[in-house]
């Protein structure tokens, strides 16, 4: 009988098993990345066949164009410091301006960019964009997920920082794009967080989440209430994390050799080094009191003592800065620290002790971290990604953290959506010409929060043409902005009185253009057969595995049933398996599998012999039909 | 709910092609009965959209199960897996419903909106307007209270007499709806307005000096 699905209008159906590919979840960070599944609403992170769950976000581009990523590309990094690029969210949807400012402080080498473009890093031979790194450890991350599910992996649920601003998103979704990835929704880091946190611990009520990560902070208060997560107001510094506190440190031991050995001028490897030292005394510190670290830059050597006090007292003004935040963030919620009834603490950061005390002191209560916070956000965008192609009964409610405007007479802002606005937003201003017969307008599209447009991000120019002649002030242009679920976005304008219409969709000053775009992915498509061959050869370690489980298991059974030669001959065949899957030739991992298959033929055919002769044993006839049917 | 639904749009004629299969549908009818796709929001009043009565006497809790609930519908969350046309409209039907939300959630926004919709527009949407002496007069003092004010506690002094000012405006705004004295209504909103600007200005100051 044919049985017909009803179900509630709007209610995502569920898609056929067979579409039902998984989708993940992936924490870009600014120092780890992590990728995460979740099924029936248990969201796992994925770990590499050593267990270790964490990618640090680090690339390395070898002279012979290997691209490694993660912890083989960090242990390049005092080796070949040139070749090798970390925290590179940092510059996502960044323009030159803003290197500028940080300038110095940041181990980069760039290539000199035109205003208004996206800036380029110079390593060794190559000229890569911020995207396409980020999309480099994109793909490492699908990669490991297809490796560790034994499938392809197309769709993922990628998180930002709250603050990140339209630039910054519009980057992170152009290098899910280049990696082959199709983002299912770009969601804030702090309300992937409050996810997990709410749908683990079964949180009800107020709760602040403070996400102090590599290189961003955030921090968002939140409603949770019957499955609804309604953020209430957020906000932050996409310039603030952990990486700050290196710098701290490195520019005290810097200074302080400076003393002790003169003056020097420090190459980028050697800057990389020590913020590499700084970071070890940064992680020492956090459980013991001091500690000695040894700068070996440029052939030269020096030491460098810390202690607790003076960390914290170096990293003071930047906590006092999230405190600050966390405070303003308060204030636009119109709550009292009070009011909250849990602060949840996300990011690596926030295991610095100082982080911890300051704080607890702000809310008046201890924070929570019962789950681990490097991992939160990975498994609350794991959650996220499973509600969206699955379906779920939780309803999350972002809102967007800076305010969008638009430029008008002597350089002032007019707000257009105000910070917090619940997303999806639209709205739309009227403007007028201000000089008789003017038949073009600028549109200068910003973002933030300060009253000169020039304070404030700039996020695109456009030009609605053909305006008919008319006195100043007749003519009515609408300009329209409507940000989407992932925080993105659009602007069109039109004249009233005619219809003249422009319409732009916002790609930031600093985004890379159409046609960069599309040679990237041309780029991109190239690689698309060694990426096959990649997945070919997860496929076939997946394979190996599963065939080296099972055999395991007989061998554990009914390892009795051979005799030593065969045994010998079967562990050889075992050994070489497991030599030619921890290498990268997808031949000889086939290979060896047929070997192994063809040397334990025997030995399955003895074995099924004696299961058929032990099932049969004492069964009557009709029992049998039950126990073959029984699928054991 | 789509029994009131019902009873309020019952007008016959009102009838569209669901864009997707063909088959004719309410005008108001969100979702295509036949295929169960989505349609396109419909113009209507912020009270309609949220499927609440439109007076000024209304509940928080309501607003918000009203609001929640539906977002539990159209939000793009749930649309993510679903063609892009049908992921367009959902999140026209989300932006809509919070457009609403706003509105409606807002005592003073509801009151202004509802005077709106009665065709008596509440004068002005600056306060550049305030034509009554008295209330112009009480604006000034304040404004000149919180210029002067130096510290926090000055400052959260002045937003707590404030925003117990504007509570006690609400109660009679509450009341001039309840007694259809719709001109009265307009009057209070007016004073509401400045006072809510002030608290929230006042508030700015307090959270600069706080940061």
């Amino acid at each position: 009988m044919q049985i017909l699905e009803i179900h509630e209008p709007g209610e995502t159906p569920l898609p056929h098993a067979e579409d039902r590919r998984p989708a993940v979840g992936i924490d870009l960070g600014t120092t780890n990345s992590l990728v995460a599944l979740s099924q029936d609403q248990k969201p796992e992170v994925l770990c590499d066949p050593d267990g270790s769950a964490m990618v640090p976000s680090v690339v390395a581009y070898s002279g012979t164009g290997e691209v490694l990523v993660g912890e083989a590309a960090r242990r390049h990094l005092l080796e070949e410091p040139d070749l090798v690029v970390s925290s590179i969210k940092r510059l996502m949807g960044r323009g030159p301006e803003d290197l500028k400012r940080l300038a110095g402080s940041l181990p980069f080498e760039l290539e000199p960019a035109e205003d208004g473009r996206m800036v380029r890093l110079r390593i060794g031979e190559r000229r890569l964009t911020p995207v396409e790194i980020s999309a480099d450890i994109l793909r490492a991350l699908k990669a490991r997920a297809e490796r560790a599910l034994g499938r392809e992996i197309g769709q993922a649920v990628i998180t930002v920082p709250a603050y990140f601003d339209d630039a910054a998103r519009t980057a992170t979704r152009d290098a899910a794009r280049l990696a082959g990835l199709e983002v299912l929704r770009l969601v804030n880091e702090p309300t992937a967080a409050a996810l997990a946190y709410g749908l683990d611990q079964g949180a009800e009520g107020l709760y602040a989440i403070y996400d102090l990560g590599g290189g961003t902070f955030d921090v968002s208060i939140l409603r949770l209430e019957k499955g609804v997560f309604q953020v209430l107001a957020t906000g932050g510094d996409a310039a603030l994390g952990g990486d700050d506190f290196d710098h701290a440190i490195a520019e005290r031991f810097l200074a302080e050799r400076a003393r002790q050995l003169g003056a020097e001028t420090l190459s980028v490897a050697a800057t990389k080094q020590a913020l590499v030292t700084a970071r070890l005394a940064k992680e020492c510190l956090t459980d013991r009191t001091q500690g000695e670290w040894v700068l070996d830059l440029d052939g030269r050597t020096s030491r460098h003592r810390l202690d607790a006090g003076s960390f914290e007292a170096l990293v003071a003004p930047l906590v006092e800065r999230t405190i600050a935040t966390a405070k303003r963030v308060l204030f636009d919620a119109r709550l009292k620290p009070q009011d909250v009834r849990g602060v949840v603490m996300v990011g690596g950061s926030t295991r610095v002790p100082l982080v911890r005390r300051k704080v607890a002191e702000l809310f008046g209560r201890e924070p929570l971290a019962n789950i681990d916070p490097d991992q939160v956000v990975a498994l609350g965008a794991a959650l996220q990604a499973e509600a969206l192609t699955h379906g779920s009964d939780t309803l999350l409610l972002d809102v967007t953290p800076l305010s969008l405007g638009i430029e008008t007479m002597g350089g002032l802002v007019e707000k257009v959506i105000h910070r917090n606005s619940t997303i999806p937003v639209a709205r739309a201003q009227e403007f007028t010409t201000y000089q008789d017969g003017q038949s073009a307008m600028l549109i200068h599209v910003v973002q933030g929060e300060r009253e000169m447009a020039r304070q404030n991000r700039s996020l695109a120019r456009f030009e609605l043409r053909g305006i008919p002649p008319m006195v100043a002030g007749a003519a009515r242009i609408r300009v329209s902005f409507a940000v989407d679920a992932d925080g993105l976005l659009t602007v069109s304008a039109e004249e009233k009185t005619t219809g003249v219409a422009a319409h732009v969709e916002v790609k930031p000053s600093y985004g890379l253009t159409e046609e960069e775009m599309a040679a990237m992915l041309r780029e991109s498509m190239e690689h698309a057969r060694e990426d096959m061959e990649a997945r070919l050869l997860a496929e076939a370690r997946v394979s190996a595995d599963r065939v080296l489980l099972a055999l395991r298991g007989a061998l554990r059974a009914d390892g009795g049933l051979l005799d030593a030669a065969e045994r010998q001959t079967i562990d050889a065949a075992v050994a070489k398996l497991e030599r030619s899957k921890e290498g990268e030739d997808r031949g000889a991992i086939q290979d060896a599998i047929e070997e192994l298959d063809h040397a334990t033929q025997d030995f399955a055919a003895r074995r099924m012999d004696r299961n058929i002769a032990a099932a049969l044993k004492g069964v009557s006839v009709d029992q049998l039909g039950r126990k073959t049917g029984s699928g054991e | 709910m789509s029994e009131e639904r019902a009873e309020k749009g019952g007008s016959a004629g009102s009838m569209r092609d669901c864009w997707s299969c063909g088959t004719t549908v309410a005008v108001r009818a969100p979702f295509c009965h036949a295929c169960g796709v989505i349609q396109a929001p419909q113009p209507v009043d912020h009270f309609t959209r949220l499927n609440l009565p439109a007076r000024f006497d209304l509940q928080r809790a309501d607003i918000e199960r009203q609001y929640f609930g539906l977002q539990r519908y159209f939000h793009p969350d749930r649309f993510a897996a679903k063609p892009a046309r049908e992921r367009a409209l959902s999140s026209q039907h989300a932006t809509d419903l919070n457009e609403a939300y706003e509105v409606v959630k807002d005592p003073l926004r509801r009151a202004e909106y509802l005077l709106a919709l009665m065709g008596r527009p509440v004068q002005g949407d600056a306060c550049s307007t305030i034509s009554d002496p008295r209330v112009l007069l009480e604006a000034m003092e304040m404004r000149e209270e919180l210029a002067e004010a130096q510290s926090a506690a000055e400052i959260e002094s002045i937003v707590a007499r404030v925003e117990a000012e504007c509570e006690a405006v609400l109660d009679e705004v509450a009341d001039a709806f309840a007694r259809e004295a719709f001109d009265l209504a307009g009057r209070h909103c007016i004073r509401l307005r400045y006072l809510t600007r002030l608290a929230a200005e006042a508030h700015e100051r307090r959270a600069r000096l706080e940061a």
